[in-house]
């Protein structure tokens, strides 16, 4: 037997990453839109900075490096929303430009490009980011507009306020629900990241693996150490990053063994950074983490599940 | 000083290996971190060799500084008695491995020599003493430290392994591209800062 | 190429530029990783190396024939680490605030490959005059590589040159070019590039061969 293992897409034919990466926007915009509404045109600002700037940053890596321009594959644009998604409405511009350009350029193209890169350039753009300018990423304010009927005030300034992570007792579980909270563009409106997730399963993008062990080993552990579980899942970054980052195929394991190992690893990590560590929200760490065990655990699952020695592969 | 107690051993282990890492966060080890890290195999073989030099090497060192050294006010000759300490040490467990162990010395033999300008090594033995550890805590840290090392240079030999038949330009294979690789990782081992105070 | 490496000059540049410890051996990188968080310390430890790499290139040079050859490993690494004594002394008596700054990497200059690799491929084998322009050359190498680390990590981390300030207040600094990470990164970055335009240079050089 003389197989060799490689890291997804296993199909790198343009149409097909095409249509993958239109599911995944597609899956997105109920999310987006709930952003924009409850944040106002500045989070649609950061939003179009942080897209635009990723395809130009693929444009102008695939012009330099005279290779073929593959910006219509449209995987830039679902690097850039991503992250502009992670990004707390009130950040200055000229960030989720640099943010757009490291994720493509440092952790993608330098890897080889799409499919080749063995991190996911958006999370690792975010912890950068995270690390580089922590007042700058941590300016979370109350929301433009809210959605229903509901104690929260809107504000139409920028006032700046704890998250509900922080402090959970601000807001009902209806408005961690429907995003009536402080908090990053994309990762607020619950309700729009759940229907995306059903979208996702329903296409067939991703499986259920990542996104249900993640979620439930947060409430588990949370619950084990004293905390409201659906607090642990409403109040920060943990559904979004379940269902649009940990899933993302490039850097997660290839089997669903894998993939069940790779969603509790990151619930696991999450909430000790949560609870023990200097950062107040682990989901971005937790899953660059798993990203990194990745190729150990592809190995030890395939060697596992076929009984495959080491050298035939 | 602290009290040996398994909480305090537990934190240790984890300020060790996750927050304080030896190649992640103290630049400690690089060189072998870079030059062994190409299979994964070869890579926990370094690890675990490393494991032992420095748990030793803690151990030694520990009696040489307090026994030896700071009875006759010679405190100064530390950087120069742990390097030939450690050369020794090396030396020392290569042929006992090779005499008793030769399936051990099989795997491990190779990587030994190198150990000895592993600045990791005397890097923990030198640490040991400005940290003022008793002798327990420094086997410790050094067994934890080459932990830590272990885990780094294993993931580095993950990732070296699936990038293998990537379309990485030119002129950054090898050595730069692995200083990215490490880079990146880095920077996700930052979200275990704090986890001990 | 072996007729210049005999001039003395020719040894020197060699280590400067063609075998760069640091940006084409790629040796030494611990210490190049923990002391370019800044122009300054990259300096202090380029000199601190240059320091050890002439003074042990000198005294192993000098006693080349009276070392046995299966001790000789031991006996370098008693003439570096005497050396690394000397000049930890020397900077935490003159320049404390480097010492502070370079902390544990100063001692572990006596691992430092860069070292011993010389005494053994050159100083050995060598003349004193010839290991002490080695010594020199593969020093101003070492230091160079650290300086344009170090000043390409304090620009972006703290928007700096040598402690003065260029870029302004309104300059956000990248922390994480400073932090562990960043050294990783910039390091490798800069190597690529380095390694790029060397490619170029040969390849234009042996064009020019083939048009001859």
């Amino acid at each position: 037997m003389n197989l060799r293992l490689s890291a997804g897409p296993h199909f790198v034919a343009r149409e097909s990453t095409q249509t993958l990466m239109l599911d995944v926007i597609i899956a997105l915009i109920p999310t987006t839109a709930a952003g924009v509404y409850l944040f106002g045109i500045r989070a649609a600002w950061v939003l179009a900075i942080s897209v635009i700037s990723a395809v130009l940053a693929e444009f102008i890596w695939q012009k330099l490096a005279k290779k073929p321009v593959r910006v219509s594959d449209l995987s830039a644009v679902v690097t850039g929303l991503i992250l502009g998604l992670n990004m707390p409405p009130e950040v200055p511009l000229w960030l989720p430009a640099i943010g757009s350009f490291l994720a493509i350029m440092l952790v993608k193209q330098l890897f080889g490009g799409l499919g080749q890169n063995f991190m996911n350039p958006a999370l690792l753009a975010r912890g950068v980011m995270l690390v580089s300018w922590p007042a700058l990423m941590s300016v979370y304010t109350l929301p433009v507009r809210v959605l229903g009927n509901t104690s929260v005030e809107a504000s139409a300034d920028a006032v700046s306020a704890a998250t509900a992570l922080i402090r959970p007792s601000a807001y009902s579980t209806y408005d961690l629900l429907i995003g009536n909270i402080p908090g990053a563009i994309g990762e607020v409106c619950k309700l729009a990241i759940i229907i995306g997730f059903l979208y996702l399963l329903f296409v067939g993008t991703i499986s259920w693996h990542i996104p249900v062990c993640f979620v439930g080993t947060v409430a588990l552990l949370s619950w084990i150490l004293g905390s409201d579980p659906l607090i642990a899942i409403l109040s920060g970054g943990v559904l979004f990053g379940a269902v649009f980052m940990a899933t993302d195929y490039v850097t997660n394991p290839m089997l669903n063994i894998g993939h069940i190992i790779f969603g509790i690893g990151c619930g696991v990590i999450v909430v000790v950074i949560r609870k023990f560590g200097s950062y107040p929200e682990g989901v971005t760490f937790a899953i660059l983490i798993m990203n990194i065990l990745t190729p150990l655990i592809d190995r030890w699952t395939h060697r596992r599940v076929y009984g495959m020695v080491k050298k035939h592969a | 000083m602290m009290e040996f107690t398994l909480v305090n051993f537990l934190l240790f282990m984890v300020n060790c290996v996750l927050s304080n890492n030896f190649i992640f966060s103290r630049y400690l080890g690089c060189c072998p971190f870079l030059g062994v890290s190409s299979k994964v195999e070869t890579a926990a073989g370094m690890g675990i060799a490393v494991t032992f030099v420095m748990g030793l090497a803690s151990l030694i060192t520990y009696t040489v500084y307090h026994f030896l050294l700071v009875p006759f006010n010679l405190q100064y000759l530390n950087t120069i008695s742990f390097i030939l300490v450690i050369a020794a040490l090396v030396q020392f467990v290569e042929m006992f491995i090779k005499k008793s162990i030769p399936a051990l010395y099989s795997a491990l033999g190779i990587y030994l020599p190198l150990i000895t300008t592993n600045c990791a090594v005397l890097g923990v033995t030198l640490l040991n003493i400005t940290e003022n550890y008793n002798m327990l805590w420094s086997v410790l840290n050094g067994i934890f430290g080459a932990l830590g090392f272990l885990l780094a240079i294993v993931l580095m030999a993950g990732a070296r392994e699936r990038l293998e038949s990537s379309n990485i330009p030119e002129s950054f294979k090898g050595f730069p591209i692995s200083l990215v690789i490490a880079g990146l990782m880095s920077v996700a081992f930052l979200g275990f800062t704090g986890l001990v105070k | 190429m072996r007729n210049e490496k005999t001039t003395m000059r020719g040894v020197f540049i060699n280590g400067v530029l063609n075998e760069n410890p640091v940006f084409r051996l790629v040796l030494g990188v611990c210490p190049t990783l923990a002391s370019t968080t800044n122009a300054i310390n990259g300096l202090g430890m380029g000199a601190a190396a240059t320091f050890v790499l002439l003074g042990s290139n000198i005294v192993i040079s000098m006693l080349r024939n009276f070392i046995p050859d299966k001790v000789r490993i031991p006996a370098f690494i008693v003439v570096i680490s005497t050396f690394v004594t000397i000049v930890q002394m020397l900077i935490q008596a003159f320049v404390p605030s480097l010492y502070e700054a370079l902390g544990l990497f100063i001692p572990l200059i006596v691992v430092n490959c860069i070292i011993l690799a010389r005494a053994e491929a050159f100083a050995s084998k060598n003349s004193v005059l010839h290991s002490a322009a080695d010594g020199l050359g593969m020093g101003a190498g070492f230091t160079l590589a650290l300086i344009i680390i170090g000043v390409v990590r304090e620009i972006l981390g703290n928007g700096s040159v040598i402690g003065i300030d260029v870029l302004g207040a309104s300059f956000q600094p990248m922390l994480l070019a400073i932090m562990a990470p960043g050294g990783f990164i910039i390091f490798g970055l800069i190597l690529g590039i380095v390694n790029s335009i060397v490619n170029k240079i040969g390849k234009r050089s042996a064009g020019k061969g083939a048009e001859a």
